[in-house]
């Protein structure tokens, strides 16, 4: 059974990571050094340990739960007690193994993508800090510290993503994505300062407590657990504020495969499940979740058909998965959105570190200067394959087994159903759009400019980076059998268990995954004969359906509207700029005004003071007049 | 205890501006080094204080190292000093700023003795205003800190400096105006100058000469104004924008806290009951000027103005703690001016160094810097952080008690919808926050830039120190929840909450 100092250890040990980086290494070590990396690997595989301890301790635990004593942090007597704790549950040490094995992957493939990057060093060090806030995220045992490294993998994400900040893009993205995610944040911090309010405690088991006791009246409930959620729409890019992930494309490929694909933007997901008995017992938060999430999955899926860099298209299917998650957790509960999370990250990731790894060797993501890949990079075109069919749900695979447990809890809504079925379509169709277009046909080109590009001879990426996705690759595989058992669920106080033989066939017997494997089927045919065989002419297809190419293409002018309409136009220049004017013209006008006032007043009344004493006697004489006729008539 | 720290702390500024001004001649050296040294030790003994205050639960609303001497005695006025929570970390933020303030002018070459003798000055001054306990030399302590600043601003300044430092004077002198009739009509009534008797006895025992509510009114004007409270702001981002670096750093870090500090320490603590009855008004302008001054900032264009506008925002939230009326709604608001104070002091000492380094302050002509003057982008960047209420810094701590207290707070009818609207300013402090960081240092290396200097060593010091204490309140709030707390517990006493 593993104490608590080693959970805390969990956390602790990137935290050092980050210190020892940037405060003790950073400043005195060769750009070219590759000691920095080894730092953070050496913390992560310490921390992998851990956490397989952690989860095997977990699994054996009372109620899977390990208690962990508090420690006061802020105390105001009769005002606001904060303790800081840490939580080891089922959720927490699943949640431990997505991002310490995603990210000892991430950092093992950072050590050949990133090599030779001036900003080596700063890599690493925010690496090690992003880590240590993920990792603080899923421990936290209280709504104010998880909100604390909730705002904290945000930053991390924003320097991450801003990385290359001499490319203006990445700069944008960068601010973007913050500004973005802390309007979310709002409703987050909104419906932690309710419940609060309503239950003077920012512990969570508390309020799993209070709701599950139906001791807080169901519309707080609603309201918190909805801006609560708000807070998930944010992080996890759900719509309407999707619009952040896509462009978070600009910072290192790495690290959109740790941070945007596999755990960051799954920390949305993580809340809800976190909070799930207040999202349980308030239906319309739950059915809120529902809907959101199979609208974005379907909304996100249909951008990712046209697009043509290969990690927006990632990107728009990483919010269509999470849109799946929301819709699952809102569906069918913790286990389900959860569970389709682990397998997520393991694809996710992998897609991720092979786009980064053809982008080593092609110098580009414009999937139309790729091609012809297969041939020269084999172990990155079979796992990036073995990735996409599993993300198209097809079984064995681990996405099929996730995917196939959404889809059957939506079975009894008729419009889910139908969005969830419509995006596994799609899913199948983009990925194997990607795969036919990168690795099929023949080589055009790449591009000499940016970052690791080689120019006009692709080659396959180097030990260091092709293991890592090995590994990933094998977890694609594998990581769904866990729940071919039940055992997933049951871990997560769902379901029952049964046996491996019967649960590794039985999704035949049944007509929903059937459906759903054929459509998945559909979508990779389609994309075969469009963009492998040629039969169907991919341009002419889009000049078909050119309002809908459009509509896609141009993301639903969802980044005008923000960005120009309400942002440039309704806010900075109009409401902004006319208080800036109203201050400069009304309000300090009005100071001026009286300054300028009282110096024409001291001017005129100034011609009084004449100096002769004739017109003084005059005013002397009118004075008393005036007084003499005021206290005649008054007294 | 026989040694008298606070008359220490408060005179040895003004011994050192004695000596720079009068004994020195124009060795530059001497006079830096003088005035380094008067600064330093009333922070070592602020710290000294700091550390021996005592902090258990019986010394709620305690004043310790107290120093009482008649003064006038037919006004019943007297010398009389001492801190209490409320105070002490307010004169160790101005302590550390003004000896902060004096490295930071390090570089200064005009007119160095009266420059050095004005600042020490403004330090006594500021650090009188916390430290009396008496109305009167409360007055005159608030009434001093005008007479350096007019000169600092118009000699040192930049841009329309004479124009600025009028309207600063003239403004203040305006409030203070209505603040000496409100402590007349104090005087008046009660017959009592001493700050901690007025406190104990209220109002109720007394028929006063005036409306009580006009004289809470009275001295609201002049903490108002040096707040600055929307409408009374204006002269702010004039004076900051116009004055030399290190007196923007005074100003933003300790001087407009004096308006909060009066707030609680007289507005509130001796009208508990009028304050209650106002609170709403002044809550709803406490919002006004979180959005307002939030919105107005996203379209300055000048890098110095950006930042004095963005204290606007930034001092509304003083006001919202302060008129929630609640325990942690008003340590929060004593934590957001103590945070306020160093974040926004560093802002302007970077901004500062920014300028003199680049000589240029327009945000639409900097860019890249990142890469030409990295440790000032790191730095910064930090303070840009600390700025919009990132965790692990002391803008997180602070903004976050403000909420949570006003939100709980159950004084003022309809708090959390107000507290939302405040909440809401957050999202717009990190759209600015965020421009400007990448307006200045993001985004493509210009080569007009390339010899930019990076900060030097003696920098490097102060905005460590800086750095540290932002860091150190944020990670560990309680070492100052610990010292506010018991400061405010006897006003909220008075509050009956």
């Amino acid at each position: 059974m593993i104490t608590p100092q080693f959970i805390w250890l969990i956390f602790l040990l990137p935290v050092f990571s980050f210190i020892i980086i940037s405060f003790f290494v950073r400043p005195f070590v060769k750009a070219e050094s590759r000691i920095t990396g080894y730092i953070l690997i050496t913390a992560l595989f310490t921390v992998l340990a851990l956490s397989i301890w952690t989860l095997l301790s977990v699994m054996a635990a009372p109620h899977h739960e390990i208690p962990v004593p508090d420690i006061n942090w802020v105390v105001i007597e009769g005002g606001v007690t904060i303790h800081l704790g840490l939580i080891a549950d089922s959720l927490t040490a699943v949640m431990l193994i997505v991002v310490t094995l995603v990210s000892l992957m991430v950092q093992i493939y950072s050590q050949g993508y990133m090599h030779g990057d001036p900003g080596y060093h700063r890599y690493f060090a925010w690496m090690s800090l992003f880590t240590a806030s993920m990792l603080g995220l899923v421990l936290a045992d209280n709504l104010l510290f998880l909100f604390v490294f909730w705002e904290l993998v945000g930053l991390c994400s924003y320097l991450l993503i801003g990385f290359w900040f001499h490319k203006p893009e990445a700069a944008d993205a960068a601010k973007k994505a913050f500004i973005v995610t802390r309007l979310g944040d709002f409703g987050f911090l909104a419906g932690i300062l309710l419940l609060y309010l309503n239950t003077s405690t920012f512990d969570i088991h508390e309020l799993h407590k209070l709701a599950i006791t139906g001791a807080l009246a169901s519309a707080i409930l609603t309201w918190s657990a909805i801006g609560i959620f708000a807070g998930a729409v944010g992080k996890s890019a759900q719509f309407p504020l999707h619009i952040w992930l896509p462009d978070a494309m600009e910072g290192p490929t790495p690290v959109s495969a740790l941070i945007h694909a596999a755990t960051m933007v799954a920390a949305g997901v993580f809340l809800v499940a976190r909070m799930f008995p207040l999202f349980e017992h308030s239906t319309e938060a739950l059915t809120t979740v529902a809907v959101i999430g199979g609208v974005t999955a379907i909304f996100a899926a249909s951008m990712g058909l046209v697009m043509n860099d290969i990690k927006r298209v990632l990107a728009y299917s990483t919010v269509s998965q999470l849109g799946y998650m929301m819709l699952g957790l809102g569906v069918g509960g913790v286990a389900i959105g959860i569970f389709h999370l682990f397998n997520h990250a393991f694809f996710k990731a992998l897609l991720f570190l092979g786009a980064g790894s053809i982008n080593h060797a092609t110098g580009t993501f414009d999937m139309r200067l790729m091609g012809g890949l297969r041939r020269v990079m084999p172990w990155t075109y079979a796992t990036f394959v073995i990735a996409s069919l599993s993300i198209a749900g097809i079984w064995p695979l681990s996405g099929f087994w996730s995917k196939d447990e959404i889809v059957v809890s939506t079975a009894s809504q008729p419009v889910l159903f139908s969005l969830a079925m419509i995006t596994v379509f799609m899913t199948s169709f983009y990925m194997f759009r990607a795969v036919f277009i990168t690795f099929g046909g023949d080589y055009r080109g790449g591009s000499q400019n940016e970052h690791g590009g080689h120019g006009s001879r692709p080659h396959e990426s180097p030990k260091v980076m092709v293991t890592p996705m090995v590994v990933l690759a094998i977890l694609a595989v594998v990581s769904g059998l866990w729940n071919v058992t039940g055992h997933f669920g049951t871990f997560m106080g769902h379901g029952q268990t049964h046996s491996f033989t019967y649960g590794f066939f039985h999704p035949f017997t049944q007509p929903l995954p059937w459906i759903s494997l054929i459509l998945a089927g559909l979508g990779i045919l389609l994309a075969y004969a469009m963009y492998s065989k040629q039969w169907l002419s991919p341009e002419k297809t889009g000049n078909f359906f050119k309002p809908l190419y459009t509509l896609f293409y141009r993301k639903y002018w969802f980044d005008e509207l923000y960005e120009n309409i309400i942002v440039r136009v309704a806010l900075v220049k109009g409401l902004f700029g006319s208080l800036k004017q109203f201050d400069n013209q009304v309000v300090d006008g009005a100071i001026n005004g009286v300054a300028r006032g009282t110096i024409a007043g001291g001017r005129a009344v100034r011609r009084a003071q004449t100096g002769q004493l004739q017109l003084y006697g005059l005013f002397i004489g009118i004075g008393i007049l005036a007084l003499v006729l005021v206290l005649y008539f008054a007294g | 205890m026989d040694f008298n720290y606070l008359t220490i702390i408060l005179f040895l500024p003004a011994l050192g501006a004695f000596l720079v001004a009068f004994l020195l001649g124009n060795n530059a050296k001497a006079i830096k080094w003088t005035a380094a040294v008067f600064t330093f030790i009333p922070l070592l003994l602020s710290v000294i204080l700091f550390a021996c205050f005592d902090r258990s639960p019986a010394a709620a609303g305690l004043i310790q190292f107290e120093e009482k001497v008649s003064w006038i005695a037919p006004l019943n006025a007297n010398y009389h000093l001492g801190v209490d929570g409320l105070s002490l970390p307010l004169v160790l933020l101005t302590a550390f700023l003004g000896f902060l303030a004096v490295l930071i002018s390090w570089k200064i070459d005009l007119r160095l003795r009266e420059y050095f003798g004005w600042l020490l000055i403004l330090e006594t001054s500021i650090l009188g205003v916390f430290l009396s306990l008496d109305l009167l030399l409360f007055f005159i302590m608030w009434e001093i800190e005008v007479i350096p600043m007019y000169f600092l601003i118009s000699i040192w300044g930049a841009g329309r400096k004479e124009y600025s430092a009028m309207k600063y004077v003239l403004y203040t002198l305006f409030g203070s105006a209505f603040m000496l009739a409100g402590i007349l009509g104090v005087y008046f009534t009660t017959g009592s100058l001493s700050i901690v008797d007025l406190a104990l006895t209220g109002f109720d025992s007394f028929r006063t000469v005036i409306p009580i509510a006009v004289i809470f009114f009275f001295l609201l004007i002049g903490f108002a104004i040096k707040l600055p409270v929307f409408p009374f702001h204006t002269w702010l981002p004039d004076a900051h924008t116009d004055a030399p670096t290190a007196v923007s750093v005074m100003l933003a870090g300790v001087l407009i806290k004096m308006g909060g500090y009066g707030m609680i320490r007289l507005c509130v603590t001796l009208f508990p009951n009028v304050a209650q009855t106002y609170a709403v008004l002044l809550v709803i302008l406490a919002i006004i000027g979180v959005l307002y001054g939030a919105a107005v900032t996203m379209r300055q264009t000048d890098f110095k103005r950006l930042i004095a506008y963005s204290s606007i925002s930034h001092m509304g939230y003083v006001l919202l703690g302060i008129f929630a009326l609640g325990q942690v709604s008003l340590i929060g608001a004593s934590m957001q001016m103590f945070n306020h104070g160093v974040v926004t002091g560093l802002l302007f000492a970077m901004v500062g160094l920014v300028m003199h380094n680049t000589n240029e302050r327009d945000l639409r002509n900097l860019g890249g810097l990142a890469r030409q003057v990295p440790v000032i982008a790191i730095v910064f960047s930090i303070a840009g952080l600390a700025s919009l209420g990132l965790p692990t810094t002391s803008g997180f701590a602070a903004e976050f008690l403000v909420f949570i207290g006003s939100f709980t707070s159950t004084a003022v009818p309809g708090i959390q919808l107000y507290t939302l609207l405040g909440v809401l300013g957050v999202v717009v402090t990190a759209g600015y926050i965020l421009w400007m960081l990448q307006r200045v240092f993001y985004g493509p290396v210009l080569e007009k830039y390339n010899g930019t200097a990076d900060a030097d060593i003696l920098e490097r010091v102060y905005m460590f120190a800086f750095v540290a204490v932002i860091m150190l309140v944020g990670i560990y709030p309680p070492i100052l929840t610990n010292v506010f707390k018991l400061g405010v517990s006897p006003v909220v006493g008075l509050l009956g909450g």
